[in-house]
């Protein structure tokens, strides 16, 4: 009785792994999407109070976040970055725990974030020549958390080869 | 329960969110409004009106360490021996900045000895979106001498360009009205120097923790704000402060 019992587990075993690395990988985009929360909490606060933002790394915080980009009609952009980093953790956590339309919205909103951070980042670059180092952290985070979507994505696929070849 | 966690997990992130932005609010306003950062002893505070001796003696938090002034690249008027040094970060476009303005003109006319004055850029391109640009153009007619001059002009004519669309105009108005190269003003107030030395007070009221304008120091002590705007209070204040210096 005990032979074939422990012929299942085996067969069972290199199928868990990629499951475990998925939610591994999920649990570390929403901590990420915490620190992006985090971020975006505190460039809205500041701007909601009107102060000025301590840059202590780069030297363009105030160039930037008093630029018209910093704004989307009467709200700050780091709002919409705080709304967008809380649904990222909220679909990472889910899916972390096994939800599959989780995983895929997630990696839509991370492909989102991430093309937003490009154009924000060229912005500081190339039109503000000014660089915010929130927004360079948010950058770094959005982009994270896009290359954590692409490699879930890899992993499922190589996954489903190596079953059909199996 | 397994299938209830995330849930609960998420439900606890976004309370923690939200009560975290609440307190960094919470405590960015109480930096700007300027409440109970007092170091003064409870005597300086007294006052003609009840309220504001409650306000200004009830500590709510711990007071900031006293940080030694610093008067490396700093504009400063009145005598460089002065017992008593006032430090101002400001911000042109700030209506409280312009309040108190006439305020410590006339402490360094009556004080014309004792009290030295340094003024700080400390730009809020948030709230006011001429700030930064204000700050410029005082530096650019610093750089032709009359620093003073144009942060006289900007903080009394503060009414009439605030709320305007474009200031440029009316600095440039200002500086011919004080008689400066326009051309070298024109020039100086986009260059990079202009903007380097702005930058550089603000990150300089950034390192001594300053958060709002105006913010006043007294010989490296912060004053608060209830002080600065009561000309009484204020000139208490350097009473008590030159008495400690004989």
């Amino acid at each position: 009785m005990s032979e074939p019992k422990a012929r299942v587990d085996e067969a069972s075993a290199p199928q868990q792994q990629p499951e475990q690395r998925i939610s591994r990988l999920y649990a570390l985009a929403a901590v990420l999407a915490l620190v992006g929360l985090a971020d975006a909490i505190y460039l809205t606060v500041e701007h909601l109070s009107g102060r000025s933002v301590r840059c202590s790394v780069t030297s363009g915080c105030s160039e930037v976040l008093a630029s018209p980009y910093a704004t989307i009609g009467d709200y700050p952009l780091a709002l919409f970055g705080a709304v967008a980093y809380f649904t990222a953790f909220s679909l990472a956590t889910l899916a972390a725990f096994g939800s599959q339309r989780a995983g895929t919205l997630f990696a839509v909103l991370a492909a989102l974030m991430f093309a937003t951070s490009l154009w924000l980042v060229y912005l500081q670059a190339f039109v503000l020549h000014a660089f915010c180092q929130y927004c360079l952290l948010s950058a770094a985070v959005s982009t994270s958390l896009a290359v954590i979507a692409l490699v879930h994505r890899a992993t499922r696929a190589t996954d489903a080869s190596s079953q059909i070849k199996s | 329960m397994r299938r209830k966690l995330p849930i609960i997990i998420i439900a606890v992130a976004l309370v923690a969110a939200l009560a975290g932005g609440a307190l960094m609010m919470r405590s960015s306003e109480t930096s700007t409004t300027q409440t109970g950062i007092s170091q003064l002893p409870p005597t300086v505070t007294t006052t003609n009106t009840p309220a504001t001796t409650a306000t200004a003696t009830q500590p709510q938090q711990q007071p900031r360490p006293a940080v030694p002034p610093s008067l490396q690249n700093a504009h400063a008027r009145g005598r460089a021996d002065a017992p008593v040094l006032i430090e101002e970060y400001g911000d042109f476009q700030c209506p409280p900045c312009g309040f108190v303005h006439p305020i410590l003109k006339r402490i360094e006319d009556e004080y014309e000895t004792e009290v030295r004055v340094v003024f700080r850029n400390f730009p809020l391109p948030t709230l006011h979106q001429h700030a930064i640009e204000a700050a410029r153009a005082a530096e650019a007619a610093g750089l032709q001498g009359k620093f003073w001059q144009m942060h006289d002009m900007l903080f009394e004519k503060q009414n009439e360009w605030k709320d305007t669309a474009i200031a440029r105009p009316l600095f440039l108005g200002y500086a011919r009205q004080l008689g400066l190269d326009l051309d070298k003003f024109t020039r100086d107030i986009d260059s990079a120097p202009v903007n380097t030395r702005v930058m550089n007070d603000e990150q300089h009221g950034t390192a001594r923790g300053v958060g709002s304008t105006p913010t006043v120091f007294m010989n490296g002590r912060e004053i608060p704000f209830e002080v600065v705007r009561d000309y009484g209070k204020l000139r208490a204040t350097i009473e008590q402060e030159l008495a400690a210096k004989k």
